[in-house]
């Protein structure tokens, strides 16, 4: 019997146990993706807002022109700009336009009167920024100064909050995962006793002997990956244009979910199934591993 | 070839199974290991099977000095030498066919080649037609000539039986003899340990009798001596009377 079919053979014969080792690495699998991806968006929106303008000067309505291009002088002036871009009513239309040109009502409600015009600020240094400050704030027609910096922080905040539940309930359940493929394979080898001492003495080798419960182990595993692939699949599909309205303005994400038929959707799918179904036959492979380990000696 | 040379083995300080036993066993031989119970005789085999390390001296195996054998070629060994045991030692969940099938398929064969190995074996030891049956469905003497067809059919040099009549009446005891000794005709190093009178005698072969873990006689031609079964039965027979 080839090791692939022996392990099936252990398998059927005791569904049960299989089943427990199964929904345990889909509830890791599931908790680890979600995390995961999370995380890795989390990562996204900070790098497109690290890319942006490091400030924002609104302008009142009834802000000059003269008195913007003022700002925008003395503030180069300082040598301490390194650039600055003046967006007026009719431009900041433009963008709300383009970035809600799937949602009509939304356009309709807006014209570029209720807009405020801006000058969008980086300094050569962040930290210029400060001293920057009293000159945009004190210009006339100026509203509101809004820093990236402070959306940036909270945002990292809540990153590394995110990121440190997540590990912690993922390292959690790994080892939950192992333990239980752990105590499935050591009975199973437990059962079959008699069978490995013949086999042993008719001079099996060591992995014809060990790869059938390893590779169940491993497929348990990736049975349990694919099922939380699956249901996070879904979950993406279902919610697809929440996410879109929310974050479809990052590059990234826009590319992957804006066209269920594109290569990137395709390949991101793809690849993320591949990489926790490679994880979930490690996982239920080093269970199995320790198993054998200590329950064959060799 | 087989050397056993100034080989001891003792479990625990008090029990000693063999003692300094130096003996040499040619390519192709066929040899009777008698003696009573617990005189050694397993011992002697499970040391060849590397079942059991001896506890000084050195046993070479085909040119292998076995006792300093790493744990990751062991199973290299057990290719050389086919074991047939008293209690066959066969897996219940799985058909004759199967059984014998192992012994192919740990060496990694096609399952053609496995197919066509097991067909022949079991022609040999004539359980053609019981291929699909299992272990349970079987007599004591047809799942010792599974057995046997599991320990040949990866085609060892050399082929331990332990006792491997000791649970058949004699008739069926015979078959098992004339299956080994049809086995050695063709070339296989052949080592019976057995309390069977009948059968050292019948057979005229190689007799070694081992006592109390020391071997007493090594004879060409051997016979069991009237004195070993006398000695024998008088062992036995105040071994019950001490129970009594």
């Amino acid at each position: 019997m080839k090791p692939l079919t022996t392990s099936w053979t252990h398998i059927r014969r005791s569904p049960y146990q299989a089943l427990a080792a199964v929904l345990t690495m889909f509830l890791t699998f599931l908790v680890s993706g979600v995390f995961g991806l999370t995380v890795a968006t989390s990562f996204l929106v900070l790098h497109y807002f690290e890319s942006k303008p490091q400030a924002t000067v609104f302008f009142n309505d009834t802000a000059q022109t003269p008195q913007i291009e003022s700002l925008k002088a003395t503030l180069e002036a300082t040598g301490k700009i390194a650039n600055i871009t003046y967006v007026s009513k009719d431009d900041a239309l433009a963008i709300y336009k383009e970035q809600n040109k799937s949602d009509p009502l939304l356009l309709e409600m807006v014209n570029a009167d209720i807009l405020p015009a801006s000058l969008e600020v980086s300094a050569t240094d962040p930290r210029h920024l400060k001293e920057l400050e009293p000159i945009m704030k004190g210009a006339p027609g100026v509203e509101e100064v809004i820093y990236q910096k402070d959306v940036v922080d909270t945002l990292v905040s809540w990153t590394n909050a995110v990121r440190l539940v997540g590990s912690v309930l993922v390292v959690l359940l790994s080892i939950d995962a192992i333990l239980i493929v752990m105590t499935i394979i050591g009975m199973k080898v437990a059962m079959k006793k008699d069978e490995v001492e013949i086999l042993k003495l008719i001079g099996a080798s060591k992995w014809y002997i060990q790869l059938p419960f390893l590779l169940e182990g491993g497929m348990y595993g990736v049975v349990g990956s694919f099922m939380a692939w699956l249901v996070m699949f879904i979950l993406i599909l279902w919610f697809r244009s929440s996410i879109l309205s929310f974050l479809g303005i990052i590059p990234i994400i826009g590319a992957v979910l804006g066209n269920l038929l594109s290569a990137a959707f395709f390949g991101c799918t793809i690849g993320f199934l591949f990489i926790l179904s490679a994880l979930g036959f490690l996982l239920g492979g080093i269970g199995s591993l320790i198993a054998l380990k200590k329950y064959i000696a060799f | 070839m087989i050397q056993f040379d100034h080989v001891s083995k003792e479990f625990g300080a008090s029990s000693v199974a063999l003692s300094d036993i130096t003996v040499e066993i040619r390519d192709g031989e066929f040899v009777f290991l008698i003696g009573a119970s617990g005189a050694g005789k397993s011992t002697f085999l499970r040391l060849i099977l590397r079942d059991l390390l001896p506890t000084s001296g050195i046993i070479i195996v085909d040119d292998w000095d076995i006792t300093k054998l790493p744990q990751s070629k062991i199973h290299l060994l057990r290719r050389k030498v086919g074991m047939v045991f008293q209690d066959f030692k066969l897996l219940i969940d799985r058909t004759i066919y199967e059984n014998v099938a192992l012994g192919l398929e740990i060496l990694g064969k096609s399952k053609e080649e496995t197919e066509k190995g097991v067909v022949d074996v079991l022609e040999l030891v004539g359980l053609s037609n019981k291929k699909n049956s299992f272990p349970l469905q079987l007599s004591a003497g047809e799942m010792q000539r599974v057995s046997i067809a599991r320990a040949i059919v990866g085609g060892p040099k050399i082929l331990l039986a332990d006792e491997p009549t000791g649970n058949l009446d004699p008739d069926t005891s015979w078959d098992i003899m004339q299956i080994l000794r049809e086995i050695h005709s063709l070339g296989t190093t052949v080592i019976v340990a057995t309390h069977n009178a009948a059968f050292v005698n019948e057979m005229k072969k190689r007799t070694i009798t081992i006592k109390n873990g020391e071997i007493t006689s090594d004879e060409e031609k051997g016979r069991y001596h009237q004195t070993e079964r006398g000695k024998e039965h008088r062992h036995h027979h105040s071994e019950a009377h001490k129970e009594k």
